[in-house]
């Protein structure tokens, strides 16, 4: 294992959460390799969220670890080659009265660091993320006045705009129509293929996430499956169903692309 | 030189007016997004406390009858600052719970300092309701040394405050160290709050730092922007509130509350009347 440590972006190893009594996550062991497009999947309350925290160590494991590019992740500093869209920005403060480029250039913050302010260059960078979300045109709109698939557009630049070398989204499409949802997905097939990123995707929509990701992971307190969508494809329905506890259909949605 | 200006006292209320006119809203609009107005309420009732216990101490000492109370109620304000920030760790799930807590507890002590230091006079009206008669040059200077401090920890950790006031999560993740930055800038609202009370008076001081914000954000694009418009606003109401107040022999507090609920209403028709895009609710 060691010898391949180099090609590692996450591993997670026996890591388990507890809220009180209640075990959220119980020894999670998993390795996801740089350039990958995870998928990770599982239902509701499954602990996804939680392990998505514990990976950016927004919450603290009770046992277990985590490493971000082989570095313990209590040690780890260079959170600009991270970017992470959380859930919660779906349910962020709409009257926040900011502009999509004000919240854009938040990603910066942390390399531009204390003290100091940011400069042309900078704001060339947030125009750059902007655009690569096709989404310049609104810079100076107030963010609480866009659209649901708009204001997540926004939230990927801001995670997008340190050049991170990693992207973990958690739950991007809840709230967010099928069609702008599917361009989404789209666009986060095209950052995977240009940029050589390494993308998580945190969600419940099985069918759909097949179809852009390179691997899958199964979550429910353990790590149920993990390996690249085909063999997921050919296990899935009996994985499944045992996995949600009743018979799940995978639906293939085919868009004709590729 | 406007006949108005022509008295120290009047001098003395206008520099401190202005002063306050441009901190307090600063202030408000972090402490507006972040959702948590009610704390200037609660932080200018512990304020009163330090002022009571100043003025029951001076009964019996002359150090403290000499001093000036504002120093006691800065440092209430301040403790009472960082008390609300561990009640908030504490009652996680019940953050709101902390500001009822320290506003009562505030009352509580301050009704008892007052009681022993029989009863009211009218150095402590002033103190509720605000007064321009009642501003010191000693004062000026205080107000301006806050001033200072206030708009270089502004300036200089405007990102911090921005990220966050937005997310507090993007801030962790950006490294930023939110512990300490929040308890400054709560030390830094409760100073704030103490320097604004001779003007506007304890009971109404949460209005000069809420109302103008509440009232930009309506109409602003941008974060930076509803920055200034708050400004605007809380200037034009200080300026023109202690005018009517001088004038009218008014309580300035209650002048300058009810200018800033003018430009609200002002406010609100604007966007009524022009907002056609989908806007944000308040």
């Amino acid at each position: 294992m060691n010898n391949n440590i180099e090609s590692i972006a996450i591993r997670v190893d026996d890591l388990s959460f507890h809220y009180g009594d209640k075990n959220v996550l119980q020894h999670v062991t998993m390795e996801i390799k740089k350039g990958s497009f995870l998928g990770l999947v599982g239902p509701n309350g499954s602990g996804k969220s939680t392990l998505i925290k514990c990976i950016l160590g927004l919450q603290k494991p009770q046992e277990g670890n985590v490493y971000l590019f082989g570095e313990k992740v209590n040690k780890f500093n260079d959170w600009d080659k991270v970017g992470y869209v959380s859930q919660k920005a779906n349910s962020f403060n709409t009257a926040f009265p900011a502009t999509a480029f004000e919240v854009v250039s938040m990603g910066l913050f942390g390399k531009v660091g204390l003290f100091r302010f940011l400069k042309a260059s900078d704001k060339n960078k947030v125009w750059e993320a902007l655009r690569s979300v096709n989404m310049d045109q609104y810079a100076h709109q107030n963010i609480g006045e866009l659209s649901g698939g708009q204001q997540q557009r926004i939230f990927i630049a801001r995670a997008l705009v340190s050049d991170p070398e990693l992207l973990i989204l958690d739950e991007p499409t809840v709230g967010v129509d099928t069609e702008s949802s599917d361009s989404f997905y789209k666009m986060l097939k095209e950052l995977h293929r240009e940029n050589n990123m390494t993308l998580v995707l945190v969600t419940h929509d099985v069918g759909v996430m097949t179809n852009y990701v390179t691997d899958v992971a199964c979550l429910n307190k353990q790590i149920h499956f993990h390996g690249n969508t085909k063999e997921f494809e050919e296990s899935s329905s009996e994985n499944m169903s045992a996995f949600y506890g009743h018979h799940v259909h995978v639906l293939h949605h085919d868009h004709g692309h590729e | 030189m406007l006949p108005f200006l022509k008295y120290e006292f009047l001098q003395n209320a206008f520099l401190t007016g202005i002063m306050v006119g441009l901190l307090a809203p600063v202030l408000g609009v972090f402490i507006v997004v972040r959702r948590q107005a009610l704390i200037a309420d609660a932080l200018s009732h512990i304020t009163l406390a330090g002022i009571a216990a100043n003025l029951l101490l001076g009964k019996w000492s002359s150090f403290f009858a000499a001093a000036n109370p504002i120093y006691m109620g800065m440092a209430f304000s301040v403790g009472g600052a960082i008390f609300i920030e561990q009640l908030r760790k504490v009652y996680k799930h019940y953050e709101e719970l902390a500001i009822p807590i320290i506003m009562s507890a505030g009352i509580g002590l301050s009704v008892i300092f007052i009681s022993m230091a029989d009863g009211f006079n009218t150095d402590l009206f002033n103190y509720l309701f605000g007064s321009i008669i009642a501003v010191k040059r000693s004062d000026v200077w205080t107000v301006f040394a806050i001033l200072v401090v206030v708009l270089l920890f502004v300036f200089f950790m405007y990102k911090e405050l921005f990220v966050l006031s937005f997310d507090e999560e993007q801030g962790k993740l950006s490294g930023i160290r939110s512990n300490w930055i929040l308890v400054a800038f709560m030390a830094i609202t409760a100073l704030v709050i103490a320097a604004s009370m001779k003007i506007v008076g304890i009971l109404l001081v949460s209005a000069l730092m809420t109302l103008p914000v509440a009232a930009s954000i309506r109409i602003a694009k941008g974060f930076k922007q509803a920055i200034w418009l708050s400004v605007l606003f809380g200037e034009i109401s200080v300026i023109s509130g202690m005018f009517l107040s001088y004038y009218l022999d008014l309580a300035s507090g209650g002048t300058i509350v009810l200018c800033l609920v003018v430009i609200l209403c002002l406010s609100i028709f604007y966007k009524k009347f022009t907002g056609s895009r989908k806007v944000g609710h308040l």
